[in-house]
C-alpha cells in the first residue's frame, strides 16, 4: 500500500450568505406547473402567425414568440440570470409534444411522489385554451396514430418503453463551440453555408436554405432574449442603492449585452453564455436529458487561468459564480411526465451531468486546478442537480480519483466515476475520429457521446426478463393471455438448453424489430414535424450541413436502446440451465408452473433457486457464461441497424427507474424473484445475489464487453463506515481502477447504511436532505416510491468487517 | 497438494496491506473462548445446521464447513484477483483456524503465491513448531502475529494452550528478516486488563525497532450464534465482550506513547 501518499485533503469552501439564500430558495420552492409557455405557443399557432412558412421557419418563429414573450425572472441575489419558467421550479409544458389532460394535471397535482402543483388558473388555462387547441394535434397524438397494433401490444405488455412519446429527442451535450463563437459568429457561418448552397444541382438546397433561415432566426432570438435580461438588470441597477451590488448589476447587464452575441471573454461571461444556451435548448423543446455543458472544467479553465493571472478574478469569486451556476440547474425539475414515461423515469432529476477530468483532445491528462475547485463546489452544494461525474483516465493523477471517492463518502451519490479510456474506445469503435472521441464523455445516466458533434438519442428501455417469460409461454404474455411474440416452440419441446436459448434469441430479435420499426416511424415524425433550429446551432455540423439536428445534421448520429434486467435474465437462464437441463431435478413445465403460481406451494424450489443456484455477480462462470451469451444476443439484434436520419442503433445497459416498472409487469422469474418485484438494474447483480464482495462483482461485470456498448451502469452500495479513513478511500479507488483496467465503463457508490434508510422511511421528516444514488442519478430518498426505497435498502451492503 | 479450507474471502481489507484474498484454513490448536470462527477448530470438515426463513417457511439447511481444496484451485482463485491486488498493493493472507496446522499446504500456497508475484501474509496464533516457522518464513512477506494473554496460567485458561511456545517463536521471528504486525484482540476482563497490557508492552518494547505495528481487534460480537450452531457453550452469554471505545482509546494511546504504531480494526 502506498503509505507514503499524501493525506487527501479538502479545502473547505463556504457559501456566501447570498448563495445560501439562493440555495434555500431553490430547495424550498414548490414544484409547480406553469402554463406560460403552453399559452404562448398556443397563441402563436392559434393566430396563424407562421401560416405558409416552411416547418423549420415556423418552429423558429414559435421559439422567438416564446423567448420574447415569456416573463423574465431575476432574483436580487443572483449572479447568473435566466429561468426556464417564471420562477424557480415553475415548470413549463410542451403541448405541441404532449398535451396533458385535466386528469393528467390532477394526477401530477396529487400524486405522492414527483408531484407538480397545478393551481386553478393553470387548470383553467388548460381546460379553456390549451387542451381544446392541442387535443389530437400534439406530436404524441401523431405518434400513437402511427404505431402498429403489434407495437402497441408490446408497449402495453411492458416489453419496451418509448422515450419520444412525451418528450423530444435531445440527449446531447454542448462542446466547446460556444466558448469560441458568439451567436453573431454563428450567424456568419450560417450565411456562408447559405452561400455555398447549390440550387443548380442539389435537390435539397431549398430545404437547406429554409433550415438555415430558421437557424439564423433562432440565433437572433437568443441575443434578444439576453438583451431582455440586460434591460431588466439595468432597471434593477438603477433602483439599487447599495453601491457594490449596483455596480455588479451594471456589470451583469453589460455581460448580457456581450454574450451570447459575442464569444465570451471572461469566466463570468462563459457561464452566463452557457446558461442562455441551456435555456434556449430547454425552451425550444423538452428534450430528454435537459441540456448539458459537458466538460465544464475543460471549457472554463482557459478563462479561469487567464483571469487569475491578469488579476481580474479570484478563486473565491470563481467559486461563488460556480455555486450560483449550480443552483440554476437545481431550479429546473424534469418536465412533468405521466403514465409509463413517468414510471420509466420517476424523478425530478433532468440528467444534466457535468463531466470533470478525462483527457484533452491531444490525449494528455485533462485534470486541472478547476477540476478540483469544481469537486469542492459539488461537495459544498450537495444539490440534486446538476448531476456530476469524474472521468478517470489512466493518465489522471491518483489525487483526483481519491478526492472524488472521498466526496462519494458524504453519501449523496455524486460524483459517479467513469472510465475515460473505455469511453474513448467505445466512441472509436463507433467510427468516430479520435479527437472527437477524446472531447466526449458520458451524459444522462451513463451514455457515451462525442460532445458538441453527436446526436445520440435514447429510444426506450427493453425488458429482457419479460422476453424470457414470453419465450417460456411460446410467444404469449402470461399476464394478459395475449399472443405478443412469435411461436418459438412450447418449452417442453426444447431438448437442450441450447434450444431454449435459441428460442429466446428469436423472441429478442422479434421485439427488437418491432421496437425499431416504431422508432423509425417516430424519428421520421420528428424529422418532418419537429425540427430544432436552435439546438442545431450548438451541435456541429448542423450549420455547415444546412440540416437540422433532428434530421441527421450532426456529425455523428446514434440511437440507443437501453437493455434492462441483465442480472435477472442471466440468473433465470442459469437456473433453467442447471435445474432443468443439467441436474434434471424438475421438468421445464413444472418450473413454469411454479412461476405461474408465484412459487406458492413451491417454497423449496424457491429456496434452492435463491440459496443453492449460482448467481451473476460472484465471479462464477456457471452463471456468468449465460451473461456473455445474453449480451451477444441483445447486442447483435440491435447494433448496426440504420434509422431514417442515418443514425446507427446501438445498445447500452441502464435502467433509470424502469427496472421497477418492468418488474411490475413481469411474473415470478426463474431466479427466484417473486412476481411484480423489480428486476435487476443496469448491469448490477440481482439485489442481494452478490455474496462474494465487490471484487467479485467487478470481475463478473467486466465479462460484459463494455467497449461494444454505449454505456453500462454498475451500482455498488457501501456503508459510510467503509470510507472511514484515507487508507480505506484508497482501497475503494483501487477497486475502481481495477474495474477500469478490465474496461468497465462506469461505477457508482451508494454510501449509506440500511438502518438510516429504514429510519428515513419511518421518519421522512428527519431525512429531508437524504440523497441516494438510484441508478445513474441521485434522488431524494423521500421522493422515491416505496418499492424503490425498499429496493435500495435490499441492495447488498458490502460492509466489510 | 491439497488442504482443507473453510472460506475464501475476497475484498478482505483488514488482513494486511491493500485489497486481499484471505484463505481460511481449517484446524486450530487453540480454543479461545471469544473465537469468532469456532467452526474452524477441528481439522476435519464439519456440518452446521441452520434454519433459513423465507416467505414464512423455515428451511432446514446444512452447510459444510471445510472443503478439500488443491493448491492449484487456490492459485486459480487468486489469479482472478490479480488486477485488484496489483492496483491496491494487496495480496493473499492465510488465516484460519491456525494455518500452520496444515504446514505443507500453507508452505506450498506461500511458495506458489510468491512465484506468482502476490504479496503474502499469514495470520497466526504462533502456536506451531519452530521448524514450521523456519520453513515458511522465506516465503512470507508479513506475519500477523496474535499475542493475546501474557500470563501463562491465564493463557492456558482462556485459550486451552500454553503460551510459552508462542512467545519463543515470536522472539525468534523478530530476529528474522520479515515484517510483523502484532494483533491483540481486546476482550473485556480477559485481554484488556491493565496487568495483561502492561506485560504485553514490556514484552514488546525490546522489539520496537523491528515491529511494524500493533493492531487491536475489537469486533467480537459475532461469535455467539456460531457457538450455538455448533452446540458449543459460549462464555459471554449476556455480556458484551467488547470494551468501550473510550477504553480502547486509552489502550491505543498507552502503546502509542511508547512509540508504537497502533491501529484498531
Amino acid at each position: 500500500m502506498r503509505s507514503s501518499s499524501p493525506t487527501i485533503t479538502t479545502t473547505h469552501i463556504n457559501m456566501t450568505p447570498r448563495i445560501s439564500r439562493l440555495r434555500r430558495i431553490s430547495m424550498e420552492a414548490s414544484h409547480r406547473i406553469s402554463a406560460e409557455r403552453a399559452l404562448l405557443i398556443t397563441d402563436f399557432y392559434k393566430n396563424h402567425q407562421a401560416f405558409g412558412d416552411s416547418t423549420p421557419v415556423q418552429l423558429a418563429k414559435a421559439f422567438r414568440h416564446i423567448m420574447l414573450g415569456k416573463s423574465i425572472y431575476i432574483h436580487p441575489d443572483e449572479l447568473i440570470v435566466g429561468e426556464r419558467g417564471p420562477e424557480p421550479k415553475a415548470t413549463p409544458t410542451y403541448p405541441e409534444i404532449t398535451v396533458h389532460s385535466l386528469q393528467d394535471l390532477d394526477i401530477l397535482n396529487s400524486r405522492e411522489k414527483v408531484w407538480f402543483r397545478v393551481d386553478d388558473e393553470t387548470r383553467n388555462a388548460y381546460r379553456d385554451i390549451i387542451i381544446p387547441f392541442w387535443q389530437g394535434r400534439s406530436n404524441r397524438d401523431r405518434i400513437m396514430q402511427a404505431m402498429s397494433p403489434e407495437w402497441k401490444d408490446a408497449y402495453e405488455a411492458g416489453i419496451f418503453t418509448e422515450f419520444m412519446e412525451q418528450r423530444a429527442p435531445g440527449h446531447t451535450v454542448a462542446g466547446n463551440k460556444i466558448y469560441r463563437k458568439g451567436m453573431l459568429d454563428i450567424i456568419e457561418d450560417i450565411n456562408q453555408a447559405n452561400q455555398a448552397l447549390d440550387f443548380l444541382n442539389d435537390p435539397n438546397a431549398f430545404s437547406q436554405a429554409e433550415e438555415l433561415k430558421a437557424m439564423r432566426m433562432a440565433a437572433e432570438t437568443l441575443i434578444h432574449f439576453a438583451n431582455r435580461h440586460a434591460d431588466k438588470l439595468t432597471e434593477m441597477s438603477d433602483a439599487e442603492d447599495e453601491p457594490n451590488r449596483k455596480a455588479e448589476l451594471e456589470k451583469m447587464a453589460a455581460i448580457c449585452r456581450r454574450v451570447p452575441a459575442n464569444a465570451p471573454s471572461t469566466f463570468h461571461e462563459a457561464l452566463q453564455y452557457y446558461w442562455f444556451v441551456h435555456l434556449g435548448v430547454v425552451t425550444e423543446l423538452n428534450p430528454w436529458d435537459s441540456f448539458n455543458p459537458g466538460r465544464l472544467d475543460q471549457h472554463l479553465y482557459p478563462f479561469y487561468k487567464r483571469e487569475l493571472e491578469a488579476g481580474t478574478l479570484t478563486r473565491v469569486q470563481a467559486i461563488e459564480m460556480l455555486q450560483a451556476f449550480w443552483i440554476k440547474f437545481n431550479n429546473h425539475p424534469a418536465p412533468p411526465k405521466v403514465g409509463v414515461t413517468a414510471l420509466e423515469s420517476n424523478t425530478y432529476t433532468d440528467f444534466a451531468l457535468i463531466n470533470l477530468g478525462g483527457v484533452r483532445e491531444d490525449g494528455s491528462d485533462a485534470v486541472n486546478e478547476l477540476s478540483y475547485v469544481i469537486l469542492d463546489v459539488i461537495e459544498e452544494m450537495r444539490l440534486l442537480q446538476p448531476s456530476s461525474m469524474v472521468q478517470l483516465s489512466k493518465k489522471n493523477p491518483d489525487r483526483f480519483i481519491d478526492q472524488a471517492v472521498k466526496i462519494t463518502r458524504t453519501g449523496f451519490g455524486q460524483p459517479s466515476i467513469f472510465n475515460t479510456d473505455a469511453i474513448v474506445q467505445e466512441l472509436i469503435n463507433q467510427g468516430k475520429d479520435i479527437k472527437d472521441a477524446r472531447n466526449g464523455g458520458a451524459s444522462g445516466c451513463v451514455e457515451t457521446g462525442a460532445f458538441g458533434v453527436e446526436s445520440y438519442i435514447l429510444t426506450g428501455y427493453f425488458n429482457l426478463p419479460k422476453i424470457l417469460e414470453i419465450t417460456l409461454y411460446n410467444g404469449m404474455d402470461p399476464r394478459t393471455g395475449k399472443k405478443t411474440g412469435p411461436e418459438t416452440g412450447e418449452p417442453a419441446s426444447f431438448k437442450t438448453y441450447g434450444e431454449l436459448l435459441e428460442a429466446y434469441r428469436k423472441q429478442v430479435e422479434h421485439f427488437v424489430d418491432v421496437k425499431l420499426r416504431g422508432s423509425n416511424i417516430i424519428e421520421s415524425i420528428f424529422m418532418e414535424h419537429v425540427p430544432t433550429p436552435f439546438l442545431s446551432l450548438i451541435i456541429d455540423d448542423c450549420v455547415s450541413n444546412g440540416t437540422d439536428y433532428m434530421a441527421g445534421g450532426a456529425r455523428y448520429n446514434t440511437n440507443y436502446i437501453q437493455g434492462v434486467g441483465m442480472g435477472t435474465v442471466t440468473d433465470s437462464l442459469t437456473a433453467l440451465k442447471l435445474h432443468v437441463y443439467g441436474e434434471k431435478n424438475l421438468s421445464i413445465e413444472e418450473f413454469v408452473g411454479a412461476l405461474q403460481q408465484d412459487f406458492n406451494g413451491f417454497e423449496d424450489l424457491r429456496f434452492r433457486l435463491i440459496y443453492k443456484t449460482p448467481k451473476y455477480g460472484n465471479d462464477d462462470d456457471r452463471a456468468d457464461d449465460q451473461l456473455r451469451d445474453l449480451f451477444d444476443i441483445y447486442h447483435d439484434a440491435v447494433t448496426g441497424r440504420k434509422s431514417p436520419r442515418g443514425a446507427t442503433y446501438r445498445i447500452n445497459l441502464l435502467p433509470t427507474t424502469c427496472h421497477v416498472y418492468f418488474g411490475s409487469v413481469t411474473l415470478a422469474s426463474a431466479d427466484g424473484r417473486k412476481a411484480g418485484l423489480p428486476v435487476s438494474e443496469g448491469i448490477s447483480p440481482v439485489q442481494g445475489a452478490d455474496t462474494r464482495g465487490p471484487s467479485a462483482v467487478i470481475r463478473s461485470a467486466a465479462k460484459i464487453d463494455h467497449l461494444r456498448t454505449g454505456g453500462t451502469l454498475l451500482n455498488q452500495k457501501f456503508s459510510p463506515s467503509f470510507f472511514k479513513d484515507d487508507e480505506a478511500i484508497r482501497k475503494v479507488s483501487a477497486l475502481v481502477k481495477s474495474y477500469f483496467r478490465m474496461d468497465g465503463h462506469h461505477i457508482q457508490f451508494n454510501v449509506v447504511d440500511a438502518a438510516t434508510l429504514r429510519d428515513a422511511q419511518k421518519n421522512p421528516e428527519r431525512h429531508r436532505d437524504l440523497i441516494v444514488r438510484v441508478a445513474g442519478y441521485s434522488d431524494y430518498f423521500n421522493d422515491l416510491g416505496e418499492d424503490l426505497q425498499e429496493e435500495i435498502i435490499r441492495r447488498t451492503e458490502h460492509e466489510s468487517t | 497438494m491439497s488442504g482443507i479450507i473453510f472460506n475464501i474471502k475476497k475484498f478482505a481489507v483488514h488482513d494486511g496491506p491493500g485489497i486481499r484474498t484471505t484463505l481460511f484454513l481449517k484446524g486450530c490448536p487453540l480454543r479461545c473462548r471469544w473465537c469468532h470462527n469456532p467452526e474452524s477448530w477441528t481439522p476435519e470438515p464439519v456440518s452446521i445446521h441452520r434454519q433459513i426463513r423465507l416467505d414464512g417457511h423455515i428451511h432446514n439447511d446444512s452447510e459444510r464447513i471445510g472443503v478439500l481444496t488443491t493448491v492449484e484451485e487456490i492459485m486459480q482463485e487468486l489469479e482472478r484477483e490479480r488486477i485488484i491486488m496489483e492496483e491496491s498493493g494487496g495480496g493473499v493472507t492465510l488465516s484460519g483456524g491456525e494455518p500452520l496446522m496444515q504446514p505443507d499446504f500453507s508452505k506450498e500456497i506461500l511458495i506458489q503465491s510468491s512465484q506468482a508475484g502476490f504479496h503474502t501474509a499469514i495470520d497466526t496464533s504462533g502456536y506451531a513448531d519452530r521448524e514450521i516457522f523456519r520453513k515458511i518464513a522465506p516465503y512470507t512477506n508479513l506475519f500477523l502475529y496474535d499475542l493475546k494473554i501474557m500470563d501463562p496460567e491465564e493463557h492456558k485458561k482462556f485459550t486451552g494452550c500454553n503460551n510459552e511456545i508462542i512467545l519463543r517463536n515470536f522472539e525468534w521471528l523478530v530476529r528474522q528478516d520479515c515484517e510483523i504486525i502484532v494483533r491483540t484482540p481486546l476482550i473485556r476482563g480477559i485481554t484488556d486488563t491493565p496487568d495483561n497490557l502492561e506485560q504485553l508492552l514490556t514484552f514488546l518494547i525490546p522489539y520496537q525497532d523491528t515491529l511494524k505495528q500493533i493492531d487491536f481487534l475489537t469486533c467480537h460480537k459475532m461469535g455467539r450464534s456460531k457457538f450455538e450452531k455448533l452446540g458449543l457453550p459460549y462464555a459471554f452469554s449476556g455480556i458484551d465482550p467488547t470494551p468501550s471505545q473510550s477504553e480502547v482509546t486509552k489502550i491505543t494511546s498507552m502503546f502509542r506513547n511508547e512509540g508504537f504504531t497502533v491501529t484498531q480494526s
